[in-house]
């Protein structure tokens, strides 16, 4: 076992070498575990359906195909998948637009201003990070029901634009660790409140908005649930939801749902390998505490 | 230090402004449900008519007549009791392994942490159907390696809840990544010291890593477990609670009664026991926290 990162001294080298090399060789068969599933997933997508299971164990296609892409493309109940990837997009923009404006917002009046009640308030909202969702989910949909809003994408975007408490939570940490003192000068020049969020705080704060906006996006990109309560039209379906039933009605054809669900974890992992630092520093802080 | 202008720009006001978004968030979506919610648990309800007071009708049922009811609470019982101690000691052990200097490091970090970033969506639960499947890959490397390869892992009452735990365990990523930035912030001097005072790895780790990771390791703890008693993608989207439900979670058994045969009273009774439950099993872990979680008294 590996002691806790701590670098080995006085060591001659070649048990510190044989060291190094079994250390490299546990963590690359590791990853290579930890991502086979992934990796042979791309790898069947792209194998004749026949090849799939005949040749399983096998990484590396001997024949490529691309037909499962074009089959799965042409979707299901008259609309291709890029109506159902069109919808996931708007959703996930929505909820990622919504997220960072509320976040940034509330975040600001709870970490710069001192108001009565804010303490109050702020226990009231790390409470509601520990509700279990399933207790929300039956009179939210009474009501969203009441409202007219069942079939629509209201329910799957409008909360995002009135703060979850973990975004308004990770900005406030952010923000607290921006010196006060340029707000303080601000004040003192007569510059608002308003101001000091706008002109100050708000440009210096983007790079925890972005950690919130890429959470926010791929929170709602494979949001199942919302698509599942909420959607009842074909034409609605969401990508997450859309591979689902694509798969019950096609289930002869793995090909078809592994290309589509390749092509629904793409954007996932490109916005990964994008953002990788802000990821990492957003679910990092999570375990610290305010 | 703050001069008399507009009314808006006052600290109680300007602060009520900004956290407005927040507060008719809090109401609306979460204040009012909470206590609609309360309300049904007590009623008949299936949408279209009115609800009806039927006092404490639900839960008897729950408790005396709704055999799935139980048997839904073992599953997640279970399901809980195995799942969070072994992605717990996933994350911490594979932290633990990154924290050691490496160029290589953020590779490793990158595939580790990738499952829990896609491990919540379909697309990973149908693979997981695919990967578990009699004639699939799992079944065939068993083979390969010489080992039995005639396991019907989804559909074999006795391994179906543990290949959903396995698709659990998997996405640790998250866990791990807050361990490891815990680990990074243990100041390196206790370490160096405990070197000079000729301690070993394995006293390190138990003396000075595993009491500092401890509030770390308690709030893992408890946002896994509120995480697996909610658990519903992989059962719903996989088994359907089958093989004999054995793999039929609360939250599924929650998520039928309640839209498919439409039964929203009993659905938030099931809701509310949960949360019950829920905040026993939290109070027990903040209990016993004072017994295990060390803080440091001296703030860095």
């Amino acid at each position: 076992m590996v002691a806790g990162g701590v670098k080995p001294i006085r060591r001659v080298l070649t048990p510190k070498l044989r060291r190094a090399a079994l250390y490299h060789v546990l963590m690359a068969s590791g990853s290579f575990v930890m991502l086979y599933p992934l990796v042979w997933m791309i790898s069947s997508s792209v194998k004749p359906n026949g090849d799939i299971f005949t040749t399983a164990t096998r990484l590396f296609p001997s024949v490529v195909t691309g037909e499962h892409y074009a089959t799965g493309w042409r979707g299901f109940a008259g609309y291709t998948f890029a109506v159902f990837f069109g919808n996931s997009l708007l959703i996930a923009a929505l909820s990622m637009m919504g997220t960072v404006v509320s976040s940034a917002v509330v975040a600001f009046g709870f970490a710069r201003i001192r108001f009565p009640g804010r303490n109050v308030w702020f226990v009231v909202m790390i409470t509601t990070m520990l509700l279990p969702s399933q207790v929300m989910m039956i009179p939210r949909f009474v009501l969203f029901n009441r409202m007219g809003w069942v079939g629509t994408y209201l329910p799957m975007t409008v909360p995002a634009f009135f703060g979850g408490a973990f975004s308004i939570f990770l900005v406030m940490q952010f923000i607290r660790s921006i010196p006060r003192d340029m707000d303080e000068a601000a004040k003192i020049d007569g510059c608002s409140w308003y101001g000091i969020f706008l002109k100050i705080v708000a440009p210096m704060i983007v790079p925890a908005l972005v950690t919130v906006g890429v959470l926010a996006f791929i929170g709602s990109w494979e949001d199942f649930m919302g698509a599942l309560l909420y959607l009842n039209k074909p034409n609605r379906y969401t990508a997450a939801y859309a591979l689902k039933l694509f798969n019950d009605n096609t289930k002869i054809d793995y090909g078809a749902t592994f290309a589509m669900s390749v092509l629904s974890l793409a954007p996932i992992l490109a916005v990964f390998f994008f953002f990788q630092k802000n990821l990492v520093e957003g679910i990092s802080i999570q375990g610290l505490k305010g | 230090m703050r001069r008399a202008g507009n009314i808006l720009d006052h600290d109680s006001v300007a602060g009520y402004v900004f956290i407005a978004p927040f507060l008719i968030g809090l109401f609306a979506f979460t204040v009012i449900p909470f206590f609609t919610s309360l309300y049904l648990a007590f009623t008949e309800y299936n949408i279209l008519s009115p609800a009806k007071w039927i006092g404490l009708d639900n839960f008897r049922r729950m408790f005396f007549e709704d055999k799935l009811f139980w048997t839904a609470f073992q599953v997640t019982f279970k399901f809980a009791l195995i799942q969070v101690p072994v992605k717990l000691a996933f994350s911490l052990l594979v932290a633990l392994a990154l924290a050691r200097y490496s160029k290589a490091m953020p590779v490793y970090r990158a595939a580790f942490y990738i499952p829990s970033l896609m491990g919540g969506s379909v697309a990973v639960a149908l693979l997981w159907k695919q990967l578990f499947a009699f004639n699939g890959v799992v079944n065939r490397l068993l083979g390969f390696a010489g080992l039995p390869n005639n396991t019907k892992w989804l559909a074999d009452p006795n391994t179906a809840l543990g290949t959903l735990i396995a698709l659990g365990v998997w996405q640790f990523g998250s866990g791990m990544l807050i361990f490891l930035s815990a680990i990074k912030n243990i100041p390196s001097s206790y370490h160096e010291a405990a070197i000079v005072d000729g301690a070993g790895p394995v006293k390190r780790f138990l003396k000075i890593t595993l009491p500092m990771l401890t509030p770390i390791l308690f709030f893992n703890l408890v946002n896994q477990l509120i995480g697996s008693f909610q658990a519903f993608n992989s059962s719903y989207l996989i088994t359907q609670g089958k093989p004999l439900n054995t793999t039929l979670y609360y939250g599924v058994h929650l998520y039928n009664r309640a839209f498919t045969y439409y039964e929203m009273g009993y659905g938030s009774a099931m809701a509310w026991f949960m949360l019950l439950i829920i905040a026993a099993l939290t109070a027990l872990v903040f209990r016993s926290s004072s017994m295990w979680v060390y803080y440091e008294s001296d703030g860095k």
